[in-house]
Order: structure tokens, then sequence, then C-alpha cells
């Protein structure tokens, strides 16, 4: 083993010791009965419930549907929200009249927004998907809008007075150089999505993990519920890695991915 | 120049949110045309109409009031300690070695996720929701503190030193300050954050909050006044949000 193999092991160790800490306090405070197994049930009996979960197949399936719903809206909100933003970036008079939109939707806790939809679209996967689709669409607006706004010119003309068409700017100039910001965009899109979404399914209930660990609360089931945390989680971790690895993909060419 | 200068700028305001009108002209005109059925959508005029009714009835001011006493007190306390972790973490590498793995396995959760164990721990009152926003705002302040203040270039705090400035002083008078357009950033997140979790968990269990208000005129079948109460809190939202743009430009005026 050389010596910097030793010193990357050495620091993984001292980064892990907090969450053994936090581990080993838990396990102390249940076994010692400091705090009531209601609000704090003991480390094993969680692990047991994610055991269980995963055996049963309870995980994937409420796992599944939240991911399915979230990258559904996720994508329809892409989707509408690249090319709007691009438009707004390039056209006065559409930039006029969706700016002010988005900068009211931006900030807006769109969660609000979920009876309407259940009042158009249903108590089902519809209007779930439609909720997470428009908790996401104002981040995906404003981050093409910007991130074509920033193309350096000199960078579309030199691209002109080279004889590019005005079709091949966009596609090999502008659409490149803004998509590192555009993709920000959606690697901050995508965790809103998936709190929203979340959020819905608790306030709808039914299959998926927002459901799933309301029923456990409400039954006063706390292992069910820490379970729940655990999972849930994992699919935000699954999401972002997700996108930091579409990241890396399509920005392959660009220097960011060298470092 | 004050008067002129004012109407120039009333007249901007006005250029740059007329969309919004035109989409409430439009949204008036569909519905008493008859294009949308007047349950899904009820006229925008009912709507306001409505609005005027909650108003001095007095459900909606003590509803708004407990929701923003809320959100304020949540933020308030993550920005509290959000930025003083940000801060140990970006100036002691102790610190970051104990802290930073927690809030890297932290950073992933959709902080929805726990609104059923601040049930458990906190019961269905404020205190409930309060931990919740804290929580949820956190990492945003954590994260654009500790951001900011690992970006700013390492010369500046030297030169000061060099200059015979104490180590707190150049905390104070030269980091902080160099890292206060990330730390308003995040603080910006974290009030739109703040918003959503108080909305949100105030709709899935509470007795009082706009978002509770929402929930039970949806459920009564009042439509009108379920919309009122919706675009109430999207207009508190975004005068917040315009509000603490406003507050930033202030404190970032010395920039240039």
């Amino acid at each position: 083993m050389n010596g910097s193999k030793l010193k990357r092991l050495h620091r993984a160790a001292l980064r892990s010791v907090s969450f053994l800490v936090l581990l080993a306090l838990w396990e102390i405070a249940s076994r010692f009965d400091l705090i009531r197994p209601f609000l704090l049930p003991p480390l094993a009996s969680v692990l047991a419930r994610l055991a269980s979960d995963l055996v049963s197949g309870a995980f994937a399936l409420n796992a599944g549907l939240t991911l399915y719903r979230t990258l559904a809206g996720f994508a329809l909100a892409s989707l509408v929200g690249i090319p709007l933003g691009i438009l707004i970036s390039r056209h006065r008079l559409v930039g006029w009249f969706v700016e002010p939109i988005v900068s009211v939707g931006f900030p807006m806790p769109t969660i609000a927004f979920l009876p309407i939809f259940m009042l158009w679209f249903g108590v089902f996967d519809l209007s779930k998907i439609v909720m997470t689709a428009f908790s996401a669409v104002f981040t995906v607006i404003a981050a093409a809008d910007g991130g074509t706004r920033g193309v350096e010119r000199p960078l579309v003309w030199s691209a002109e007075s080279l004889g590019a068409r005005h079709g091949d700017v966009f596609l090999e100039v502008m659409l490149p150089a803004a998509m590192p910001q555009i993709l920000t965009g959606l690697q901050v899109a995508l965790p809103l999505a998936l709190i929203v979404e979340v959020a819905s399914e608790m306030l709808m209930g039914g299959a998926g993990l927002g459901g799933m660990m309301v029923q456990a609360a409400s039954y006063a089931d706390s292992a069910g519920v820490y379970a729940g945390i655990v999972e849930t989680a994992a699919v935000g971790a699954v999401a972002v890695a997700l996108m930091a690895r579409l990241r890396r993909r399509v920005l392959r060419w660009h220097p960011e991915a060298a470092r | 120049m004050p008067s002129g200068f004012g109407e120039r700028r009333v007249r901007g305001i006005f250029v740059r949110y007329a969309p919004l009108l035109i989409i409430a002209l439009v949204w008036e005109a569909v519905t008493r045309l008859g294009l949308v059925s007047g349950t899904l959508l009820p006229p925008f005029s009912t709507v306001l109409l409505s609005f005027v009714t909650l108003l001095r009835d007095g459900t909606l001011v003590p509803n708004a009031l407990a929701s923003l006493m809320r959100g304020a007190a949540g933020l308030a306390l993550a920005i509290a300690g959000g930025s003083a972790l940000g801060a140990g973490m970006a100036l002691s590498p102790r610190v970051d070695t104990a802290v930073g793995p927690l809030v890297q396995a932290f950073y992933p959760l959709p902080k929805t996720a726990l609104v059923p164990l601040v049930m458990v721990w906190f019961g269905l009152g404020d205190m409930a929701k309060i931990v919740l926003i804290f929580l949820g705002c956190l990492l945003p302040v954590i994260l654009g503190t500790y951001n900011g203040l690992r970006g700013v270039d390492r010369v500046l705090a030297w030169s000061a030193r060099s200059l015979g400035a104490s180590r707190r002083e150049v905390v104070r008078e030269v980091l902080f300050p160099a890292a206060m357009p990330q730390i308003l950033t995040g603080l910006r997140t974290a009030t739109a954050f703040a918003f959503l979790l108080m909305v949100a968990s105030e709709l899935i269990i509470a007795n009082n909050g706009l978002g509770y208000l929402i929930g039970s005129l949806g459920d009564n079948g009042a439509y009108p006044a379920m919309f009122a109460s919706i675009l109430t809190v999207t207009a508190l939202g975004f005068l917040a949000d315009r509000g603490f743009a406003a507050i930033s430009r202030r404190l970032l005026r010395w920039r240039a």
C-alpha cells in the first residue's frame, strides 16, 4: 500500500467518526431507555424494517413509484422549460411576457397549487406529475434564460464571421456554451421536484414513499417513519447521482470534465 | 429629480408586470365566456371578492400571521445556526472533518420527508413546523456560507494579515464581506424553502396557517376562497423575495 492510499484511508476513517458517534449515541439512548422508543426506536428495529421492506418488495414498489412520478414531472419541466428559457432570452416580446411570471413563480411555494391540480387532474398520478413539473419548471426556465443570455458575444461573432448559418450558430455555439448553466438549473430543479413529490404523496396518500410514511406516523409506527426517511434519502441520493452523471456525460467536451 | 424619477419608476414597474394583468384579464374572459367551467376555475373577479371577504371576516390575517411567524422563526434559527456551522467548517479543518460528512449525507434527503418525524417528536403545533423549516433551510445557508468563505481569494487574507490585522479582524473585515454575495444567494434559496416547507407542513397537518386554510377551503368546496388564499401565499412569497433582493442590493452597494 503506498502513501497516498494510506492517507486517503486515514481521511475516510476520520470522516466516518461522526457517523459512528451518532449511531453509538442512538444505540445507547434506546438501550438505556433515555428516550422513549416511540420518539427514537432502537436502531436494530429500524434496520430490521429496512431489511423487510427490501425483501418484501415494498421498498421497490414505493421508491419506484416516487421516483417514476418525480422523473416524469421533471422531464416534462425540462421539455417545456429549456425551450421556453432559450426563447425568452432571444425574443424581446416573449421575454417581456414570461419574465414576470417566472419571477413570481421562482420563489413561490408551489405546493400551494396542489388542491387546484387535484381539482383539475384528479387524485391519481397525473395531478402529482403536473405538480412536480410545475414545481421544477421555473428554475429550469430561469437557468436556460440566464445560460443563453450569458454566452459571450465574441464567440457568436467569430462563428458568424467564419460563415456559419443562423441555425448552426445556435446549435453548435450558443447551446453548448449555455449547457453548463442549463445543467446546473436541472441539478437544482430535480431535488425540488422530489421534495414536492414527497409532500404531494403525503397529502394525497396511496402508494409511494410519502404516503407510506404518513401512514406509519398515523399508526404510531416510529420504526416505519425512520425507515421511510432512510428510504427517501436513498431515492434522493440516486436522483442526485443520476444528474451528476448526466452532467459529466453531456459536458465531456468541457474543461470542467478534466478536473 | 425625485418626482420625475418616481414617476418613471412606477411606469417601469407597470410595464414590467403588465403581463400579469393580461393573464388576469384572460382568466376573467375565458371564465365569463364559458370556455372553462366555473367550478374548475372561478372567475378572477369572484376570487378577488372572496379575498376581500376573507380579509374582512378576519380569516385571512390571523392565518397569514401564524404562517409568517413559523416561517420567520424557522428561517431565523437556520440563518443563525447555518452561518455559524458553515463558517466553522470553512475556517477550521477539524470542524469540517466532524460536520462535513453529516452535511453531505443530509444533502440529498428531500426535506419534506421529515414531516412525519417532526410530528412524532413535536406534535401538531407550531414547534414541529418551526423545527422542520429550520432543518430544511439549514443546508442552503451552510453551503452558501461555506462556499463563499472558501472561495475568497487567499491573497486578500494574506495581505490583511501582513498589514497587521488579527485573525479575528481578517474574518470579520475581509472574509465575510468578500463572501457576502454567495452567503446572500444561500439565504435567498433558504427563504424560498421556508415558504415551501411552511405551506407543505400546514397542508399536511395543522389547525391554522395559510396552508391549513387552503386545504380546508378546498375540502369544503369553497373554491373561490381557496384560489384567493393560494394567490395570497404566492404574493407573500414574491414580496419576501423582492424584499430580500432589495436588502441584498443595499448590503452589496460597496462592491460597485
